[in-house]
């Protein structure tokens, strides 16, 4: 497959895209009455780095055939996807402000028949890489430069259709797939390790033929570039996994770490003082 | 008697000789890849060969014809491609052909990535395993997106007879009815799947085909009239009107010709389309005999037949409505010409349920 061009995005411009995923999650989050905060300022850094520096779209022809595609295993993170959605100028800023609302086009979980951009629906934990394989197989037979990524989470490793995708994007030697795997040891029941042990994570994709690269701070902008950039830029036959080691509510002193805020609330006092450490963090 | 001998198996009859199956049939059989030959015991050849014996499943042979036609068809399959008749198509193209292992949710997902890159995915698969395992996966990732996806659940029903209660699929229409925006329809033999593959491939949306496992005695000369809510009536009858699916369609024809010795005229139409599902003929079935009977090899609670009961119910139809089909039970095992003729699903099954029906009907031979 080829390659193709970085963005010349500065890494203030990434650090500040990362912000402003953080500070629309708490807004729309406000809008809504609860959210997936924790989800959604892990993923930030990852987001921010692919939508800004490495993927090749176009908001004005969503549909365009060579787009690079992302998906969401952890659709339930879209909160964080759809203001990086609303900058690129696919859907009006205005429509962030319906978030969840009756018919509004912007829910809990990304729809691709709703919101331009949205490569693909989800909500069903486990699905995406599999599709995410679909697309690396079209796009691939059609010789496009087109590159599929899928978002997953960590919880999402328990879902045995995630191996079935793995076994196949091996199989295939699909070097125009890449998984990034958010570990914020965060879900519903608690620590993900402590519900139900995936770990080793490294061993079990190295074991199913792909090329795993570990991140172990997942908000350091410049390994999730390096990280991206070789999964994205230097392909070698295999599909890509990135583990990135992340924190739950990063970026809010008193989320993070805390499997309480991967589906929360915070009342008007807790919501200024998150405002604040997010406009005040200096992350990546 | 000791108990020993009370409990011995008594061995059943051989099932039932499928006649069409005939020396020609057996000598156009290519077991070119197999090391089973020509020199080996009949009875062993005959098991090598059973899987040529599908000639009916001809959705291979039609899959290639379209994609000469210019369609941008890809094929998956779940380790199933020889028994479901694609694994030459494959040959054909191998390039458009993704075989995923048993990995059933894997490849449904991946068809739908597939089909968001423009390509027309077609799953091929046992049925029980594309939709009964796979429900979840067609519901979200292929229907709910509304993608160009064609499904062919194949040996549906009692087909696979023997291998068990496990692989007999009775449930996948009332599971699939459930889902908005899926096409449902039964391409009764090889002509059927031909002229169903055809004429829906410019469709806009999913579209599952409910195959049988290809021995099925044929119905159509050529590839019938087809289209999305309708049907085919390939008998009239002035007594009484079977409305029937897959292989009750051959099924209840065979009926018709016994029936019609006693001077019972039965109607036969071949009722394909499922959802949507052809109202006026049932109208036209309910008004003309006051009577419908349906015919299915599915579980008779949620099946074409509780679909029938619902276009009935709503259009006010005063009708009296047979279903024959499955019980509500698990399915016993068997060679399926066995299970068939247990429950009532072949020519004499039919004839005896309408026999019953129209004697115990108030119109006593209907109103025709």
């Amino acid at each position: 497959m080829s390659t193709r061009p970085v963005h010349e995005s500065s890494k203030q411009t990434l650090r500040e895209k990362a912000r402003l995923i953080r500070l629309e999650t708490l807004r729309m989050t406000d809008i809504c009455g609860s959210g997936h905060y924790g989800s959604s300022f892990s993923m930030a850094e990852i987001v921010a780095s692919l939508y800004y520096r490495f993927m090749h779209v176009r908001p004005k022809e969503p549909q365009w055939p060579d787009r690079d595609r992302f998906t969401m295993g952890k659709g339930h993170a879209a909160i964080g996807l759809f203001p990086v959605l609303a900058d690129l100028d696919f859907f009006p800023q205005a429509w962030l402000d319906t978030y969840t609302r009756f018919e509004s086009p912007l829910g809990d979980h990304p729809d691709m028949k709703k919101v331009p951009g949205v490569d693909f629906s989800s909500g069903s934990i486990g699905h995406n890489l599999s599709v995410s394989v679909g697309m690396a197989l079209g796009t691939r037979r059609r010789g496009s430069p087109a590159r599929s990524v899928c978002l997953m989470g960590d919880g999402e490793q328990t879902e045995g259709q995630i191996w079935e995708a793995a076994i196949s994007g091996a199989h295939w030697g699909l070097d125009n797939l890449i998984g990034v795997v958010d570990i914020n040891s965060a879900g519903s029941d608690g620590h993900p390790q402590e519900t139900m042990k995936t770990e080793p994570l490294k061993a079990k994709w190295d074991a199913f033929g792909w090329r795993t690269l570990v991140l172990d701070d997942g908000h350091d902008l410049d390994a999730v570039c390096a990280a991206l950039d070789t999964a994205m830029n230097k392909p070698d036959g295999r599909p890509t996994c990135i583990l990135a080691y992340t924190v739950s509510g990063k970026g809010v002193s008193f989320m993070e770490g805390g499997w309480e805020w991967h589906l929360g609330f915070l009342g008007p006092k807790d919501l200024q003082r998150a405002y604040r450490e997010v406009l005040e963090g200096t992350i990546g | 008697m000791n108990s020993g001998e009370a409990n011995r198996y008594v061995p059943q009859p051989r099932a039932p000789a499928m006649s069409y199956i005939t020396a020609e049939v057996k000598a156009t059989i290519d077991l070119s890849e197999s090391r089973v030959g020509s020199t080996d015991d009949e009875a062993t050849w005959d098991m090598a060969a059973s899987l040529g014996l599908s000639r009916q499943l001809t959705t291979g042979a039609v899959l290639a014809e379209l994609v000469e036609a210019g369609h941008d068809i890809v094929v998956c399959t779940a380790d199933l491609g020889r028994p479901t008749q694609v694994i030459g198509f494959g040959r054909k193209y191998p390039d458009r052909y993704f075989n995923f292992g048993i990995a059933e949710r894997n490849m449904i997902g991946a068809a739908a990535g597939l089909a968001t890159t423009g390509h027309i995915a077609v799953i091929s698969n046992y049925s029980f395993f594309l939709a009964l395992m796979g429900i979840e996966n067609i519901r979200n990732d292929i229907c709910y997106p509304g993608l160009n996806v064609r499904m062919i659940g194949t040996h549906s029903g009692l087909a696979m007879g023997f291998y068990g209660t496990s692989h007999h699929c009775n449930e996948d229409i009332g599971a699939l009815r459930a889902i908005a925006g899926l096409t449902l329809m039964a391409p009764c033999d090889g002509n059927a799947i031909r002229a169903a593959f055809r004429e829906t491939i410019s469709h806009d949306g999913p579209i599952y085909f409910r195959a049988g496992r290809g021995r099925e005695k044929p119905v159509y000369d050529c590839a019938p009239a087809w289209k999305i809510g309708g049907s085919n009536t390939l008998r009239e009858g002035r007594h009484a009107t079977v409305l029937a699916i897959g292989n009750l369609v051959s099924a209840s024809l065979d009926a018709a010709d016994l029936l019609k010795a006693e001077g019972i005229e039965l109607g036969v139409v071949d009722m394909y389309s499922i959802a949507p599902i052809d109202r006026a003929a049932i109208r036209r079935a309910a008004t003309k005999h006051g009577l419908v009977i349906t015919a299915e090899e599915h579980n008779i609670s949620s099946g074409f037949g509780s679909a029938v009961a619902e276009v009935m119910a709503e259009e006010g139809l005063a009708a009296r409505l047979v279903r024959i089909g499955m019980p509500d039970q698990y399915s016993l095992l068997g060679p399926p010409t066995h299970l068939y003729r247990h429950y009532g699903l072949d020519a004499e099954g039919v004839a005896a349920a309408v026999r019953n029906a129209i004697s115990t009907s108030p119109s006593g031979r209907g109103q025709g």
